[in-house]
């Protein structure tokens, strides 16, 4: 019996594809009715867009008829973040003030996406403006965890994760800022990348915290992962930020294997805390990459402690500058006759805004006032740059760190929502590496005594994903993990 | 003037750049356009978008802080100035804030003889706001963002001005230097060229600064002169009543002639600014900077040098000369067709500004479409010269010049307007002249020189104007004391 066409994976899917041997109509109704099962009970997406991927598929499979090749990723259903531009598709934030937002614009990497051939099925789920570590701070809806709905996808990137997770899309992108798209891959079972600050364009990308947003995919496996970052990565001439630096090929690296590589491991990210499940499998995933021929040490990284407070400094006092446009002026909510227009701003940011969204607001604006400026923001930059040195101190002696990703596996609804530093400790492995501006990724590495899993860190040098791939790769071939989904 | 007291004043300009297209996206910046015509999502601050820095942009800064004296910076970088406002699309303003492009400098200028440098603060680049609509819509107000993004230079003073005059002299001299580099149009009016002014005062002899109050709103030469003026008078005044001052920003009313206050200092924004995340420090190397010298016209105050050296001018018509470029351009291009200088200098300033003033092309950043041509307006000067017409004759042909390519010779040739000088012809007139003012001549002889004036025009009269009024003087002098 064949395989359903949903549990394709995103190379297999392309290739049949590019070859004629199978429609990208057929893969993208696949995705569909596969999203209509799951969804009532995983709400990965905001908005499922139905009839443009239709279109899309007819015209790949128009254009493979002519002889024509359509990319590499021909054909394959892709879950967007609902916080990356679609031209003519609404793009939310998953929050109030931009419900019925609709851009003019695709974002850089959806119209890279969508030159290699792939289909956007859907706008996935996030916290509101990418604050969050569960999916619950969405104004438009929870996404619930594949492996267990009672439990949290993790966010911010929380749909990206549970969509690829419940196989209604092979591929999806979503965005990191500290650790939005690691955590959630490591709770959902799901491999996810976040690559080095500036491999990937932000254009189109809403800004939540400009040094440390990065866009990157989530796939079930550590190639279809590669072969997206690959689509989607270089140099864009509408992003200041982003690098001329040729792209090497990921999925090459996938193949490589580990012998010969040096890995690290941050004395730090091993402390107390972490649940016995989660260092257990960890632990047992280095003893399989050193099978394989990696040889391990121990590095520390001695400013972790102020990485928490340092990335909540930054990234809060960006945001309350990036989020300055929404203001009801020009596009989005408005809150009418609130009585002038000062009066107008405050209504419209009060309405539309939710309560973590405004928590990190003032705690950026505080940060950068004048007379605070220097205590808080200015001192959190400092840090920020010891912190950096710590990692290029532990990476000159080393081709790449593991760790665990999180401290525990997704934890219960509900369960930390009224304890915000609760909750942004679950990021506390995490936050550190955008601060550095380093590629990082998750993949998964065995289930707990709950049944979910738990996700592996691999973070590299700069520039260097390929060995994050290489080491995923082999975490992969080791059998400790095998890609799958945990919905019939 | 102010009764012991010393003025200290500082003026902030912000000067729109003539480059092509905005300073972080590719909209034109070209003024006028339909409203939101020249916009995109960059501009508009669509969510998602990001700047990119306009390279020319740069390069303008770089030439307008070396043409001023600054030291530019290798290293230098935007910020976000925050602040909630309908014409700001992000809810911040990418400016520049603690690293600013160019450093230093100044500007020498001659304020009644007296020679004075002022010293500049700082040069630096940031993007213009929207402009807000009020009463143009029943249900609110509008704002149009072509405006938005296209690049301005703020270019600050040190405080270093003590009268108004000086502090007109410095605008008008920073204008000027603009307008060489060909960077900005210097149009007050349109708001292309803005200044607010820092004004204290201080006991003469003081060191300290007294109290500061900035004053906006003034949109000619002559209304910063004459707010700063007001401004100095009201603060010395409340000084001698024994009110305190207090730091506030006012407006420049220039109908009821007064400054009033807009807003206190208690009240003002806290900017919260910080480094701009999306564009990288700013990196000019020596070479880019060399570059863009090596490029730099000859400015105002080497040129006015060199006119008084190499032309003979006077200092006055070399300062009247080299106050625009295109002007010294044209007075230069006429000395290559062979007109005098001195000649040149004055078909300039009495007939050619005239009819630039009148046409308005002044408003113009530099004249390319002359009403007449530098080589035929020289033509002209050197009829005058060579006596084949006299200067009213040419003043006369002029008007007829103006917009047409016709020789000034052959217009003369053909309508015989050449002046005579021919003695016997001319002697003739002069008789016949005499012999009909019996009465003036009589007043002549007893030593009422004016009256030859009158009897020149007599000749001049009779010989259709024509005639060499020199050679009418000798001749009628001759008759009168024979
Ligand atoms: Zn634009």
């Amino acid at each position: 019996m064949a395989e359903p066409l949903h549990t394709l994976g995103a190379r297999a899917a392309a290739e049949r594809v590019r070859r004629g041997e199978l429609s990208a109509a057929a893969l993208t109704d696949a995705a569909l009715a596969r999203t209509a099962a799951t969804e009532p009970t995983i709400g990965a997406f905001l908005t499922v867009c139905a009839d443009e991927a239709r279109a899309a598929a007819a015209e790949i499979d128009r254009r493979v008829a002519a002889g024509d090749d359509p990319g590499p990723l021909a054909g394959v259903p892709v879950g967007v973040k609902d916080i990356i531009c679609t031209a003519g598709v609404r793009t939310t934030a998953a929050s109030r003030i931009l419900e019925h937002f609709v851009p003019a614009y695709d974002a850089t990497v959806v119209e890279r996406l969508r030159r290699a051939g792939a289909i956007v099925a859907g706008k996935v789920n996030c916290d509101e403006f990418a604050m969050g570590s569960s999916c619950e701070n969405s104004a438009l809806g929870t996404t619930r965890n594949p492996w267990d709905p009672a439990r949290v996808a993790g966010g911010s990137s929380g749909g990206s994760a549970a969509a690829v997770a419940s196989a209604a899309c092979p591929v999806t992108l979503g965005t990191d800022t500290g650790g939005s798209i690691r955590l959630p891959a490591a709770f959902c079972g799901v491999v996810g990348i976040k690559p080095t600050y500036g491999r990937v364009s932000r254009y189109g990308v809403m800004a939540f915290a400009s040094t440390l947003d990065q866009v990157g995919p989530l796939g079930r496996d550590v190639a279809d992962t590669a072969l997206v970052l690959g689509a989607i990565a270089g140099h864009d001439p509408r992003d200041a930020t982003s690098s001329p630096r040729a792209v090497p090929n990921f999925v090459a690296a996938v193949e490589e294997g580990v012998r010969g590589l040096r890995l690290g491991l941050p004395r730090e990210y091993f402390a107390a805390g972490l649940q016995p499940d989660v260092e257990r499998a960890v632990r047992d995933t280095i003893r399989a990459l050193e099978a394989a021929g990696a040889s391990v040490t121990d590095v520390s990284l001695p400013h972790t402690e102020y990485a928490v407070a340092t990335y909540y400094l930054v990234s809060s006092a960006e945001a309350s500058s990036n989020l300055a446009r929404y203001d009801g002026v020009r596009y989005g909510l408005r809150v009418e006759d609130a009585g002038g227009l000062g009066a107008m701003y405050a209504a419209t940011r009060d309405a539309g805004f939710g309560a973590e969204v405004k928590r990190r607001i003032m705690l950026g604006t505080y940060a950068l006032s004048a007379g605070y400026y220097d205590a808080f923001y200015g001192k959190a930059q400092q840090v920020r740059t010891l912190i950096r040195r710590d990692f290029e101190a532990a990476l000159a002696g080393c081709d790449a760190l593991v760790s665990p990703v999180a401290p525990s596996t997704a934890f219960r609804l509900g369960e930390r929502l009224d304890d915000p530093l609760a909750m942004y400790l679950s990021d506390v492995l995490t936050l550190a590496v955008p601060l550095a501006g380093l590629p990082a990724l998750s993949v998964p590495c065995g289930l707990d005594a709950a049944g979910l899993p738990i996700g592996f860190q691999v973070i590299g040098r700069a520039w260097d994903e390929a060995t994050c791939f290489r080491v995923a790769g082999a975490v992969e071939a080791s059998g400790v993990w095998t890609p799958r989904s945990p919905l019939p | 003037m102010l009764d012991g007291y010393e003025a200290v004043i500082g003026l902030e300009v912000h000067a729109e750049l003539l480059t092509a297209s905005k300073i972080f996206c590719g909209c034109s910046a070209r003024f006028g356009a339909p409203p939101n015509t020249n916009v995109c999502p960059v501009c508009l601050g669509m969510p998602g978008v990001l700047p990119v820095l306009n390279r020319r942009v740069v390069e303008f800064a770089i030439r307008a802080g070396l043409a001023t004296g600054c030291t530019i910076a290798e290293h230098s970088r935007f910020a976000r100035k925050n602040y909630f406002y309908p014409d700001l699309s992000k809810g911040y303003q990418i400016s520049m804030y603690e690293q600013p492009l160019c450093v230093g400098g100044g500007l020498d200028v001659v304020v009644e003889g007296v020679a004075r440098r002022i010293g500049l603060t700082r040069i630096h680049m940031e993007e213009d706001t929207g402009k807000n609509i009020h009463d143009a819509h029943a249900a609110g107000s509008l704002v149009d963002f072509n405006r938005g993004g296209v690049p301005l230079l703020e270019i600050v003073s040190e405080p270093d001005m003590r009268s108004p005059a000086e502090a007109g002299a410095y605008l008008r001299a920073l204008r000027s230097i603009l307008q060489y580099l060909e960077i900005c149009d210097g149009n007050m009016e349109e708001g292309s060229f803005r200044c607010d002014a820092n004004c204290s005062v201080r006991r003469i002899g003081d060191r300290t600064l007294g109290t500061k109050v900035e004053i906006k709103n003034m949109n000619s030469f002559r209304n910063v002169e004459r707010a700063v003026d007001f401004e100095l008078a009201r603060q010395v005044q409340a000084l001698q009543q024994g009110e305190a001052l207090h730091q506030e920003t006012r407006l420049w009313d220039p109908d009821r002639s007064e400054t009033r206050s807009m807003r206190s200092k208690e009240s003002a924004h806290d900017y919260r600014y910080f480094p701009e995340p999306d564009l990288r420090p700013l990196v000019v190397d020596a070479a880019w900077v060399d570059a863009v010298r090596a490029a730099l016209p000859e400015l105002p105050p080497a040129r006015r040098q060199r006119f008084e050296a190499a032309h003979g001018l006077s200092a006055y018509d070399a300062d009247v000369l080299t106050q625009r470029k295109d002007v010294a351009d044209y007075f230069e291009a006429m000395v290559a067709a062979g007109a005098g200088a001195k000649d040149a200098a004055n078909w300039i300033t009495t007939e050619l500004l005239r009819i630039v003033r009148e046409q308005k092309l002044d408003d113009a950043l530099v004249i390319r479409e002359w009403p007449i041509a530098p080589t035929r307006l020289a033509a002209l000067a050197r009829l005058v010269e060579g006596g084949t017409i006299n200067r009213n004759t040419a003043k006369g042909l002029l008007p007829r010049l103006l917009g047409t390519d016709v020789d000034p010779a052959a217009l003369v040739a053909a309508e015989g307007l050449a002046q005579v000088s021919d003695r016997d012809a001319l002697d003739r007139a002069v008789r016949d002249v005499l012999a009909r003012h019996p009465e003036q001549v009589e007043q002549f002889r007893s030593g009422k020189e004016k009256v030859l004036g009158f009897l020149v025009g007599q000749v001049m009269k009779t010989t259709g104007g024509k005639a060499n009024p020199q050679v009418v003087q000798q001749l009628l002098r001759a008759a009168l004391s024979s």
